[in-house]
């Protein structure tokens, strides 16, 4: 207890808050182990598994080779035979060496065997761009795997999302993909004891606001965030809506929001076309197109692989500037 | 240890013919005199290897007469989609099936209604299944190519060329991390081998000393594609003994030959011997699917194959040794006729899913409604 007799609030990072959620899960439930490149006497290719093998063994925090495909078939096996396994991919980039286990054997499974077949499976990957990593290892294809019936999607952008992601992902019976942003590792807080099972239904609204909303996921909150900052010192009182779950996108989040503001920028760091942004952006002028005073403003990535030199780096992602702006087109 | 070897036709000339003392040699524990196959109770004078023999007959029977039937209904367009027939390779279902246990698993690919006969499915829900009805072991969501059965262990019915194999994989890697002692046995294609999930599931089974057993169904045809102009080594069980694993070939056109290595591998395999390969040669006698009008291959070439039909085989060694009147014979086939008559009729009356559950089964239902 601290001296207020608030409980006392735990300094942690992303990273740290992810591997105890793993530890945790580990702990909690023989069925579940950990299997991924380097997850093991490496520690994860970001740190995130760092100590979980002298806990749990070799057997439960399982270094695989360089199999994409292999790995996630077989984590897609294991749980066809009752385990929970959580498969580390390193980058999203490297999912599409698994791309056809995901779609064509984890997504379709359950309905091909006309139920018979639910695959309880974790797969975990990074995504993002933002560390001068260049193209290979910047995209950020979580709204591919968004389209795919069969699956859910879930972006966890804040360090309780970190934390409390996981434990909900593994009581799902169907396949669960997590999109860690890297640049949101190293992200420090509190976090608030007591643990609260996060909702991996619904999208939560991170700074409530009367004026215009701001809707992204992930890597990009922290962004809106310092945007709805900035705006609000212009007397510009910015919502920021985290989706937090990217499949099934919360329709009645996207139209709550858009009835209270009349105005919305969405926020995604893929590119714009084809994405999760001209998505909702279509559902919005499906369901709410008479709520809206502007129409709706997209921030996205630039249309070009994600370049390696800084500035370039830079001026291609969706930056807190960019956001003030689109949201000054919205308001007017 | 690794041992790559191939077992030649036992018809081969100067091999001497070992067919029944493999099959002596090989405990049947699980065996009664009761066929689980032909229900039949009696047991003939002939002695056990007969009634066992009988029962790889009937078994093979059932799978042939299945697909015949459905070549019929393709044509009359009661059935659709890609239907891929298994005739002439009915030797390696039947035979891989009789080392297998129910609690192991089992993994094909979308040329699996043998694979599926083979392990008890029932004629009449694999044929709801073509008919794309309720009652189909899918539900009438995957036909011909994803059959399904959970209750045992069916893991489908996989269209995508060797995406079976990691799954096979995973199954097998949790009986190993729960010390169940149980085999998982993953069927797929020569076509197969060129695919990096074949080569990767390989590289992983050996390394985790998973209990898997490998069975590549080698037709030499990869779709129209021929064995020598799709692998650049088509000794395909050296290239599977080059990962550290235990590969034979074996002549696939004989089911008492699959029967015997099968059981050897699944032997050592529940022994801990780890993942285990066996290439069975075989041949389709008819096209890749009913789309395919099959012109990639000499008509003498489909013909000298048939001249080794697993089916005539197996009656010509039974007539041989006394094992097979043609009484008995008449008997097998009708029962299989029967059966396959009964499966078409229920199927055509069996009941279509209403349109309204069209999103059914794309996730699991809510926890409170499971
Ligand atoms: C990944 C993939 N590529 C291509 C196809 C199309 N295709 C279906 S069957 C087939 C040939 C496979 O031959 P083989 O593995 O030898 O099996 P067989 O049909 O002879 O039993 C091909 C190319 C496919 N289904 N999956």
């Amino acid at each position: 207890m601290s001296a207020d007799g608030q409980p006392e609030k735990a300094k942690t990072t992303y990273r740290e808050a992810m591997r105890e959620a793993l530890r945790e899960a580990l702990s909690a439930d023989d069925r579940v182990f950990l299997m991924g490149e380097d997850v093991g006497r490496y520690g994860g290719c970001f740190g995130v598994s760092l100590g979980l093998l002298e806990e749990f063994g070799p057997e439960r925090v399982r270094d695989t080779p360089l199999s994409e495909s292999a790995f996630v078939g077989a984590g897609i096996g294991a749980a066809l035979a009752g385990m929970r396994p959580i498969v580390e991919i390193m980058t999203v980039n490297f999912s599409l060496l698994a791309l056809d286990q995901i779609v064509n054997n984890a997504a379709t499974l359950l309905h091909m065997s006309g139920g018979q077949l639910p695959v309880p499976l974790v797969i975990r990957m990074t995504t993002g761009a933002g560390r001068q990593l260049a193209a290979q290892h910047s995209h950020s294809l979580e709204g591919w795997y968004a389209h795919i019936p069969g699956i859910r999607v879930l972006a966890p952008a804040t360090i309780e999302d970190a934390r409390h992601m996981l434990a909900p992902a593994l009581a799902e019976p169907d396949p669960v993909l997590i999109f860690e942003h890297g640049s949101l590792y190293n992200a420090a807080g509190e976090l608030s004891p007591p643990a609260t099972a996060v909702d991996i239904d619904h999208a939560t609204i991170r700074r409530p606001g009367t004026d215009i909303s701001l809707i992204t996921y992930g890597g990009s909150l922290p962004k809106a965030l310092a945007a709805a900052d900035e705006l609000s010192t212009e007397g510009i009182n910015a919502e920021v809506v985290d989706l937090r779950t990217l499949r099934p996108l919360d329709d009645e989040a996207i139209t709550a929001t858009v009835a209270r503001t009349h105005r919305a920028v969405i926020v995604d760091e893929a590119w714009r076309t084809g994405s999760l942004a001209a998505e909702i952006s279509a559902r919005i002028a499906e369901e709410s197109f008479y709520e809206l005073d502007a129409p709706v403003e997209r921030v996205c990535s630039a249309e070009v692989p994600i370049p390696y030199a800084r500035r370039l780096e830079e001026a291609a992602l969706p930056q807190t500037a960019d956001i003030v702006a689109a949201a000054h087109r919205a308001v007017g | 240890m690794s041992l790559a070897r191939n077992t030649r036709s036992r018809k081969a000339p100067g091999t001497p013919k070992p067919a029944k003392t493999a099959a002596k040699k090989t405990p049947t524990s699980k065996k009664s005199p009761t066929s689980k196959r032909t229900g039949r109770t009696e047991v003939p004078a002939a002695g056990p290897d007969a009634v066992h023999r009988m029962d790889l007959l009937a078994a093979m029977l059932r799978i042939r007469r299945f697909e015949e039937r459905c070549v019929e209904l393709y044509s009359a367009a009661k059935i659709r989609g890609f239907v891929h027939l298994y005739i002439g390779e009915e030797a390696v279902a039947v035979g891989v099936n009789e080392a297998l246990y129910p609690e192991d698993a089992v993994v094909s690919t979308y040329r699996e209604h043998g694979h599926a006969l083979a392990r008890g499915i029932p004629a009449e829900a694999v044929m709801a299944e073509m008919f794309g009805r309720t009652t189909g072991c899918s539900g009438g969501r995957g036909g011909s190519m994803h059959l399904f059965d959970a209750s045992r262990r069916f893991y489908g019915g996989n269209a995508i060329v060797a995406g079976g194999l990691p799954l096979a994989a995973g199954l097998a890697l949790a009986d190993r991390m729960r010390d169940q002692p149980r085999v998982t046995c993953c069927f797929f294609g020569d076509g197969a081998f060129a695919e990096g999930e074949f080569h990767e599931t390989a590289n992983l089974a050996v390394l985790w000393n998973l209990p898997l057993l490998l069975v590549c169904e080698n037709n030499l045809y990869a779709m129209g594609t021929a064995l020598e102009r799709h692998e650049a080594q088509t000794d395909l069980a050296m290239r599977a003994a080059s990962y550290g694993m235990v590969a034979w070939a074996v002549d696939g056109m004989d089911v008492e030959a699959v029967e015997h290595a099968a059981r050897r591998a699944t032997e050592a395999i529940r022994g801990g011997a780890g993942p285990h390969f066996l290439e069975a040669r075989t041949y389709r006698f008819r096209a890749h699917s009913m789309y395919d009008p099959d012109r990639y291959r000499d008509k003498e070439e489909i013909e000298r194959w048939k001249t080794r039909d697993p089916v005539n085989q197996l009656m010509d060694r039974m007539r041989e040794d006394d094992e097979l009147g043609d009484e008995e014979l008449t008997g097998i086939e009708h029962r299989v006729t029967d059966e396959v008559d009964r499966a078409v009729e229920t199927a055509e009356q069996a009941p279509e899913e209403p349109v309204e559950d069209l999103l059914l089964h794309v996730t699991s239902a809510p926890a409170e409604a499971r």
